[in-house]
C-alpha cells in the first residue's frame, strides 16, 4: 500500500462538498432504485471526456480519508488510464492505494470485474460511457426514458435478434444488457458478458456513473441481474479458450497479446492482480519465464 | 331471431368498435378538425378524403392518440381512449391498433432488417423465442409478397413500395383489430398502388379489420372502404356509403372532388 499527503491547495477528493453533497444524493436515489438512470448535475473534472469523470466523480463522492483506493483499467492496476486517476487521488485525498482487490475498499474500473470475488463494505465504481441500452435503437432520449416508465423492452430484444440472424448467435460480447431486479433493463457499462454472471447478488456495492451523459445508476448488494436472451439461444459468458500463459489459470478473462511479427500471440489474464496473485502463489503458464526449467 | 343476428349479437359485431363524438382540434385560431362525429363497426373500412390541409391526418392523428383534441371523445370498445391512463394506450397501440404511416421511414427502423422489423412488435408483446419469431417473420414476408431471402436485408435495400408492404407486414403481424392507415398509397407509382390495394383489399377481408383510411385518392376508398368521410376545412361535408357517396354527390365540395378526377 502506498500513500502520499494530500495537497493542501485541494479540497478532500478535489470536488467541493456542496458538490459531493449532490453526487451522493443521486447515488443514494440509485441505489434505493436499481438500475434507475438518475441524472445528476455532472462537473468537468481535470481529465478529458471518455477517461472516466463520471467514475471519478462517484469515487470522489465516496470516498473518506480511510479509504484504500484501487483503479483498474480493462482489469489492469498499471494503464495509463488507471494509473493517472490513482494518482490523481492520492494527491486530492491522500487516501491509500492497493493494486490488492480484496484490500480495497472503494475499487474505479474501466471495462471488468476483478476476478477475485468481492466481498460486503467495498464498492466498486464503473465508468460509463452510454449508460442508455436502448440508445443506439431509439435515438430520442424522451423516447428512451418513455420505454423505460412504461417497461417497454421489446426493442433491446430487437437488437439481440439482428445478432442471432447477422452472426448465428448473440454477437453482443460487451455492453451486454441486463434486466435488474425484474424491472429495468441496464447497460452494464463495457464490461465483457463474461463479468454479466458477477453483476447478480454481488455483496458489494456496485455504482456506474457516466460524466458526460450526467447519469449515475447502481446495483446495491445481492441485486437479482437477468442477462437478456432467447428462449432457443441462452446467455453464454463467453473468454478466449485458452489458459493464461503467465499463471495458467482457465477460468479467467483472457487479454489477447500479439508478441511478433509472425503472427505469434500469447493470452494473459485481463486482471493483473489476480494473474500476479497466481505467480506468487507458484502458478505457471505455458510461456512463463521460469517454466522453461520445469521442462515444460 | 336468425343464426346470424344471434351470431352479430354474441361477436359484439352489433356494438361499434370506435365511437368518435365531437372531435375538435384547434391550433391556436386555426381550426385541425372540428364537430367530427361516426361509428365504426367491426369488420367495416371508412375512407376519409378531402383535398390537402382538410384536416384529414389531424383527425387520424387525434383518433389514434398522436395528437390530444381539445374537445370530443373517443371510445374504443367501451373505454375512453383519451382518458385512459398512457401505458394503457400505448399497449393498445402495439397489439390492438396499428398504424401505417404514408412515408414507410416513418413506421419502420430503417438500421434494423426486415425480419427484426417485423419482429418487433411480437418481441414487445414478450416473444422470447427466436426461431418462432423468424417463422411469424417469414410467414409474414410471403403474405405481402416479399421474398423469404430477403428477410435479412434492412429497408433501405428495399423498393418504396416493398418498404410499404413491409410496414404493413410489421403492423399486422400481431393480428389488430384496428388499422389506421394514412395515405397508404402515397408516392407509389400506379401499378405498385394497384398491387398494394389489391394486397390490403385480400388482407382487410381475410382478417376481418377495421380500418381507417386518411386518403385523397377517390380510386382507394372506391376499392377499400366500405363508408367515406369528406371533409373540408376541417369539417366533415359529407358522409355514407362510398359507392353512394361517389355516384351521387350532394355537397358541392364533393361534386367538384368527384368530377375532378381525371378520366384516362
Amino acid at each position: 500500500m502506498t500513500a502520499l499527503t494530500q495537497d493542501p491547495a485541494y479540497n478532500f477528493a478535489y470536488l467541493d462538498e456542496q458538490t459531493k453533497r449532490m453526487i451522493r444524493r443521486a447515488i443514494l436515489k440509485a441505489i434505493a432504485v436499481p438500475g434507475y438512470q438518475v441524472p445528476f448535475a455532472s462537473r468537468e473534472m481535470p481529465m478529458p471526456y471518455g477517461w472516466g469523470t463520471g467514475g471519478v466523480q462517484v469515487t470522489a463522492a465516496c470516498l473518506t480519508p480511510d479509504d484504500v483506493l484501487k483503479v483498474i483499467d480493462q482489469g489492469a492496476d498499471d494503464t495509463t488510464n488507471a494509473v493517472s486517476i490513482r494518482k490523481f487521488f492520492q494527491r486530492t485525498a491522500g487516501v491509500a492505494a492497493t493494486e490488492a482487490t480484496a484490500d480495497a475498499t472503494v475499487i474505479q474500473t474501466r471495462h471488468r470485474i476483478p476476478e477475485v470475488p468481492l466481498h460486503e463494505g467495498q464498492i466498486l465504481v464503473y465508468q460509463v460511457p452510454i449508460p442508455e441500452p436502448l440508445r443506439f435503437l431509439e435515438p430520442r432520449e424522451a423516447e428512451t426514458r418513455k420505454m423505460h416508465e412504461l417497461e417497454e423492452y421489446g426493442l433491446m430484444h430487437v437488437k439481440l435478434y439482428e445478432d442471432i440472424a447477422r452472426h448465428g448467435q448473440i454477437a453482443t460480447s460487451y455492453a451486454y444488457p441486463v434486466k435488474v431486479e425484474g424491472r429495468y433493463v441496464m447497460d452494464p457499462s463495457p464490461i465483457p458478458k463474461f463479468d454479466n454472471p458477477k453483476l447478480g447478488g454481488c455483496p458489494a456495492i456496485q455504482i456506474f456513473g457516466a460524466g458526460r451523459e450526467q447519469r449515475i445508476y447502481a446495483l446495491p448488494p445481492y441485486t437479482a441481474v437477468v442477462s437478456l436472451d432467447f428462449d432457443d439461444h441462452p446467455f453464454t459468458a463467453s473468454k478466449a479458450p485458452h489458459d493464461c500463459d503467465l499463471c495458467g489459470a482457465d477460468e479467467s478473462y483472457l487479454d489477447e497479446v500479439i508478441i511478433d511479427d509472425a503472427g505469434g500471440r500469447m493470452f494473459v489474464c485481463s486482471d493483473t492482480d489476480f494473474c500476479a496473485g497466481r505467480q506468487t502463489a507458484g502458478h505457471r503458464g505455458r510461456l512463463s519465464p521460469k517454466a522453461a526449467g520445469k521442462g515444460m | 331471431m336468425g343464426v346470424i343476428d344471434m351470431t352479430v349479437q354474441n361477436l359484439g359485431l352489433d356494438r361499434p368498435l370506435l365511437t368518435v363524438n365531437t372531435l375538435t382540434k384547434r391550433y391556436g385560431i386555426r381550426i385541425g378538425c372540428a364537430d367530427v362525429s361516426f361509428d365504426l363497426f367491426p369488420g367495416e373500412v371508412i375512407g376519409i378524403v378531402g383535398e390537402s390541409g382538410s384536416g384529414k391526418s389531424t383527425l387520424l392523428s387525434c383518433l389514434a392518440g398522436h395528437l390530444q383534441p381539445d374537445l370530443g371523445r373517443v371510445t374504443y370498445c367501451g373505454r375512453d381512449v383519451l382518458a385512459m391512463p398512457e401505458t394503457e394506450r400505448r399497449r393498445l397501440s402495439r397489439t390492438e391498433w396499428a398504424y401505417v404511416h404514408q412515408n414507410p421511414r416513418d413506421g419502420l427502423r430503417m438500421g434494423v432488417s426486415a425480419g427484426g422489423n417485423v419482429g418487433e412488435r411480437l418481441m414487445a408483446v414478450g416473444a422470447r423465442h427466436y426461431g418462432s419469431i423468424r417463422d411469424t417473420a417469414t410467414d409474414w414476408l410471403g403474405r405481402v409478397e416479399i421474398a423469404a431471402d430477403r428477410i435479412d436485408e434492412r429497408p433501405s435495400a428495399f423498393s418504396g413500395g416493398m418498404q410499404q408492404r413491409l410496414q404493413i407486414a410489421r403492423n399486422l403481424v400481431t393480428a389488430p383489430r384496428l388499422v389506421f392507415m394514412d395515405e397508404p398509397t402515397g408516392g407509389l407509382d400506379v401499378s405498385v398502388q394497384a398491387r398494394l390495394l389489391d394486397l390490403l383489399r385480400g388482407l382487410v377481408r381475410d382478417l376481418g379489420l377495421s380500418a381507417i383510411i386518411v386518403t385523397h385518392d377517390l380510386a382507394v376508398v372506391r376499392l377499400l372502404a366500405d363508408r367515406l368521410m369528406v371533409m373540408k376545412g376541417g369539417r366533415v361535408v359529407e358522409q355514407g356509403l362510398t359507392d353512394q357517396v361517389l355516384d351521387d354527390p350532394q355537397d358541392a365540395y364533393t361534386q367538384l372532388l368527384v368530377s375532378s378526377v381525371l378520366q384516362v
